[in-house]
C-alpha cells in the first residue's frame, strides 16, 4: 500500500488516511455548464438534466439559511469541486475488475468488496467521492426482484421508477441544500423491493470522501413496495484535512401499503481536530413517506462525526395507521456542533410516531435536539411519544432541546419527556471501585444512556457504534 | 491487612487528613467515629482511591498476595480487584444499566484478576439468590437500573448486596446506617455479620452508636480534624453516646499542651 499516505495527527480517527488515486474532476465552481457537463458525463436522459437545471435555477434564487443554532463559516460555493471520480471508471463486468487500490481502501475501512472476502449477510454499495465504485451481491438480489444499484445506473436502467419517485419526498424547493443536491448529485444508492418481498440480507451504502476540496452530493432513493421489508444501513468516513468539506445528501424513502423500511446510519465523517480545524459539514435532508396504509419507516442514527451536523430525518405519515420512528444518538466532542432531530408529520388517521433522542456532548462541543411533531387536521387518533435526553461530559459543552409541537386535531395524544444528566467523576469512581477499569466504566454509562437506541440497530452496527462512542469519549472523561 | 501510617490528604488544597495512623488486621471490625467534618468519609474514600483527593504524605500498606504493598499508585479498580470495597454513603445512579448486568461485570472482572472462573448469566442469577435472601431483597431488584429510583434503604441494601457478591477482604462501609429505619438496619447488620470471617476485615464509618449494637466492633477510633484522637474497645462508643465528643476534644488538645 505504498501509495497510501497516513495523516496521523489524530490517533482517535483511524479512517483519516487518504488514498492517492488518479482522479478526474470538473473545474471548480458551479454554473449551468457544470450541471450540463455532469449530466452528460453520466449519460443521463433529457428529463434528468431538466430536473437538475430546474433545481439549479431555483437554488440560485435561495439564500443560505441561518435559523439553526450553529456557527457556520461562510461557504464559498464557487471554490468547490462538484465532481471528482477515480479515473478509468469503466463499465465493470465484475467486481474483480475494480481498481485494486479502491478495493484496498474499502478493505482498510472494514468493507471488503471482492467476491472472496465480501461480508455474507450484507450487500454493499461503495461510493467513493462522486461515484459508486462497486455494489456487491447484486446477482443474488436480482433473483428476488430486488434492485440494488447506484442511482446513476437506476436513472438509465429503471427510469420509470426513478421518475415516479425522485423528488416526491424531498422536492428540490424543500431547502437550500436540497436544491443544491438536486442540481449536482453525482451518485448514491437506489433500492427497490418488490411486492411481498422481505429482503433476506441487509443492504448498505458506504460513503467515502477522499478527494480534496470536493463536495459530496449523493442521493439515495429507497422504495418498498406493498408488503415488503428492508433493513438498510449507511456508513461514512473521510480523510483528516485542515480544510472543511461539504457533504450535502438527500435520502428519500417510500413505503407503500404494509411495507416497512428500517434505515440505520453510523455517521463517522472526520470531525476536525480538537481545535476545531477541518472536518466535514454534514448538511443532509433525509425523509420518508409512509404512503401506504400500515406502512412503517424507522430512522436510527448514530451521529459521531462531522464538524457540523445539520439534519432532521423525518417521516410524512400519510397512509392510515402508518408509523414513523426516530432513534438517535448524537455525540459531539472537541468543537463539534450538531443540530439534529426529526420531523414527524401526521396526516393519515391513527398514525403513530416515536422519537427517542440521546445527545452526548463533551469538551467544548454544542449538541442540539430540534424536532417537530405536527398533527394535521386529518390525522384523527394520532399518537406521538417523544423522549429527549442529554448527557454532558465536562463543563464547557452545551446541550439544547428545541421541541416544536403543532397539533391541529384534538383527538391526538402527545407525550414528551426530557432530561439532562452529567457523566460525573462520582459515577466513574463508583463503577471503578467495583473493579471496572475506566474504559469499561465509560462504555457502561454510555451504553446505559443510549441502550434504547442501540437496541434498534443491527447487531454488528451496534457493536461498532458502542466502540466508536467509547473511543471518542475516552479522552474527554476523567 | 492494612497499615496506614501518617497519612495526609488534601481536597482542592485544603488538608482533610493530617496524619492518620491505623492498623486493621484480618478478622477484625473497626469503627471510625467522630463529629461532622472530621475526615471519616475522606479516610474511606482515600483508601479506595477517590481521584479528587491528593495524598500529600504517609503510606497505605495493604496485604497483596501475602506482601505489604503501598497501594497509592493503584487505580480504584485495581484496589477493588485486590479486595478493597467501599460501601458508599450516597450510592450513585447509573441509568439504563441493570443491577444484575453491573454486578456480573464487576464480579467477573474481579474473578478474572484473582484467577477464578467467570460466571455466565444464568449461573450468576442462581448464585445471587442466596445473597438476595440474606438481605431479604426481591429478585426483581436485579433487573432495575443501578440505584435509579431506589429508596434510601434500598440503595444501602444494594451496597451490602454488592459486598456480599464481590466478597472483599477489606470492606469500608461509609455511613451505611444513615437513612435506614430500624428494621432495615437490622437486616443490613445481619448481612454484614454473616459476611464476617477470620480472613476479612470491616471498617465502619458511622456517626451513631446504634449501628454498633448490631455490628459489634473490636476497636473504636475517634477522628477529629483529620487525626485519630482516641482509640479503644466497643465501650468507647457507649461512652461517646453518653458524653458526646467535647470531653475527648478537650482532652486531646490539652494533652498536646495548647
Amino acid at each position: 500500500m505504498s501509495s497510501e499516505e497516513m495523516i496521523n495527527k489524530n490517533k482517535d480517527y483511524k479512517y483519516g488516511f487518504y488514498t492517492d488515486i488518479e482522479t478526474e474532476e470538473f473545474p471548480k465552481g458551479l454554473n449551468e455548464d457544470i450541471v450540463r457537463l455532469l449530466s452528460k458525463k453520466k449519460n443521463e436522459p433529457e428529463w434528468m438534466l431538466d430536473y437538475r437545471l430546474k433545481a439549479f435555477r431555483h437554488w440560485k434564487t435561495m439564500t443560505h439559511p441561518n435559523w439553526a443554532h450553529l456557527d457556520i463559516p461562510e461557504i464559498d460555493f464557487e471554490d468547490l469541486y462538484y465532481y471528482a471520480a477515480p479515473k478509468k471508471k469503466p463499465e465493470l463486468e465484475s467486481l474483480d475488475e475494480v481498481d485494486p487500490e479502491l478495493l484496498a481502501t474499502f478493505e482498510k475501512l472494514g468493507i471488503p468488496l471482492s467476491e472472496q472476502k465480501r461480508i455474507s449477510g450484507v450487500a454493499v454499495d461503495a461510493v467513493f467521492d462522486s461515484v459508486s465504485v462497486a455494489t456487491t451481491h447484486q446477482e443474488d438480489l436480482k433473483k428476488l426482484g430486488v434492485i440494488f444499484c447506484s442511482i446513476s445506473e437506476a436513472v438509465k436502467d429503471y427510469p420509470e421508477l426513478v421518475k415516479k419517485y425522485l423528488g416526491t419526498v424531498v422536492p428540490f424547493s424543500d431547502n437550500f441544500y436540497a436544491a443544491l443536491n438536486s442540481a449536482v448529485f453525482s451518485d448514491g444508492s437506489f433500492v427497490y423491493i418488490p411486492k411481498g418481498v422481505k429482503c433476506p440480507i441487509d443492504l448498505s451504502t458506504y460513503f467515502r470522501i477522499n478527494a480534496k476540496e470536493t463536495g459530496q452530493f449523493e442521493r439515495t432513493l429507497v422504495i418498498a413496495d406493498e408488503g415488503s421489508f428492508v433493513n438498510y444501513l449507511e456508513g461514512c468516513t473521510a480523510p483528516e484535512r485542515d480544510e472543511n468539506q461539504l457533504h450535502a445528501a438527500i435520502v428519500e424513502l417510500i413505503a407503500l401499503d404494509d411495507a416497512e423500511i428500517k434505515y440505520s446510519t453510523v455517521q463517522n465523517w472526520y470531525a476536525g481536530d480538537k481545535n476545531g480545524d477541518g472536518g466535514i459539514y454534514n448538511f443532509v435532508t433525509k425523509r420518508g413517506n409512509c404512503l401506504g396504509r400500515n406502512s412503517k419507516i424507522s430512522w436510527t442514527q448514530v451521529e459521531a462525526g462531522s464538524a457540523i451536523t445539520w439534519k432532521y430525518p423525518g417521516c410524512n405519515l400519510i397512509g392510515d395507521n402508518s408509523q414513523g420512528a426516530f432513534y438517535s444518538v448524537a455525540l459531539t466532542n472537541h468543537k463539534m456542533q450538531a443540530d439534529t432531530g426529526t420531523k414527524m408529520i401526521h396526516i393519515g388517521k391513527n398514525t403513530k410516531s416515536t422519537i427517542i433522542s440521546k445527545g452526548i456532548s463533551a469538551d467544548e462541543s454544542r449538541n442540539n435536539y430540534r424536532g417537530l411533531v405536527k398533527i394535521n387536521p386529518s390525522a384523527t387518533g394520532a399518537r406521538n411519544y417523544s423522549q429527549c435526553d442529554s448527557m454532558l461530559v465536562g463543563d464547557k459543552c452545551s446541550a439544547n432541546t428545541y421541541p416544536y409541537i403543532d397539533v391541529k386535531n384534538d383527538t391526538a395524544t402527545m407525550e414528551h419527556e426530557a432530561s439532562t444528566s452529567k457523566i460525573s467523576e462520582d459515577q466513574l469512581f463508583y463503577l471503578q471501585s467495583r473493579g471496572l477499569d475506566m474504559e469499561k466504566c465509560i462504555s457502561m454509562i454510555v451504553n446505559g444512556f443510549c441502550g434504547e437506541v442501540f437496541k434498534e440497530l443491527p447487531l454488528e452496527f451496534s457493536v461498532e457504534a458502542v466502540k466508536l462512542l467509547e473511543m471518542k469519549l475516552e479522552n474527554s472523561v476523567g | 491487612m492494612i497499615k496506614i501510617k501518617d497519612l495526609h490528604a488534601n481536597i482542592e488544597g485544603s488538608e482533610i487528613l493530617r496524619g492518620i495512623n491505623l492498623t486493621v488486621n484480618a478478622g477484625e471490625v473497626h469503627a471510625i467515629m467522630g463529629p461532622n467534618g472530621s475526615g471519616k468519609s475522606t479516610l474511606a474514600k482515600v483508601i479506595a482511591g477517590h481521584p479528587s483527593y491528593e495524598v500529600t504524605g504517609g503510606s497505605i500498606e495493604y496485604d497483596v498476595n501475602g506482601k505489604n504493598k503501598d497501594i497509592q499508585e493503584l487505580e480504584p479498580d485495581e484496589r477493588a480487584k485486590e479486595g478493597i470495597f467501599l460501601g458508599f454513603q450516597y450510592p450513585i445512579e447509573i441509568p439504563g444499566v441493570t443491577n444484575i448486568g453491573f454486578l456480573r461485570e464487576s464480579f467477573n472482572s474481579i474473578c478474572t484478576h484473582q484467577g477464578a472462573q467467570e460466571m455466565e448469566a444464568p449461573e450468576f442469577r442462581t448464585f445471587l439468590q442466596s445473597k438476595l435472601d440474606l438481605l431479604e431483597m426481591e429478585s426483581s431488584f436485579l433487573d432495575r437500573s443501578v440505584n435509579q429510583g431506589f429508596s434510601g434503604g434500598e440503595k444501602k441494601k444494594n451496597e451490602i448486596l454488592q459486598m456480599a457478591v464481590l466478597n472483599p477482604r477489606l470492606s469500608l462501609l461509609d455511613e451505611t446506617d444513615s437513612g435506614l429505619d430500624i428494621d432495615a438496619l437490622k437486616i443490613v447488620a445481619k448481612g454484614v455479620n454473616a459476611l464476617k470471617s477470620k480472613f476479612n476485615a470491616t471498617v465502619l464509618v458511622t456517626h451513631y452508636q446504634r449501628l454498633l449494637n448490631f455490628i459489634v466492633p473490636d476497636k473504636v477510633h475517634v477522628l477529629y480534624k483529620g487525626r485519630i484522637i482516641k482509640s479503644g474497645g466497643k465501650e468507647l462508643a457507649l461512652e461517646l453516646e453518653k458524653r458526646g465528643y467535647d470531653w475527648l476534644i478537650k482532652e486531646s488538645t490539652e494533652g498536646k499542651g495548647n
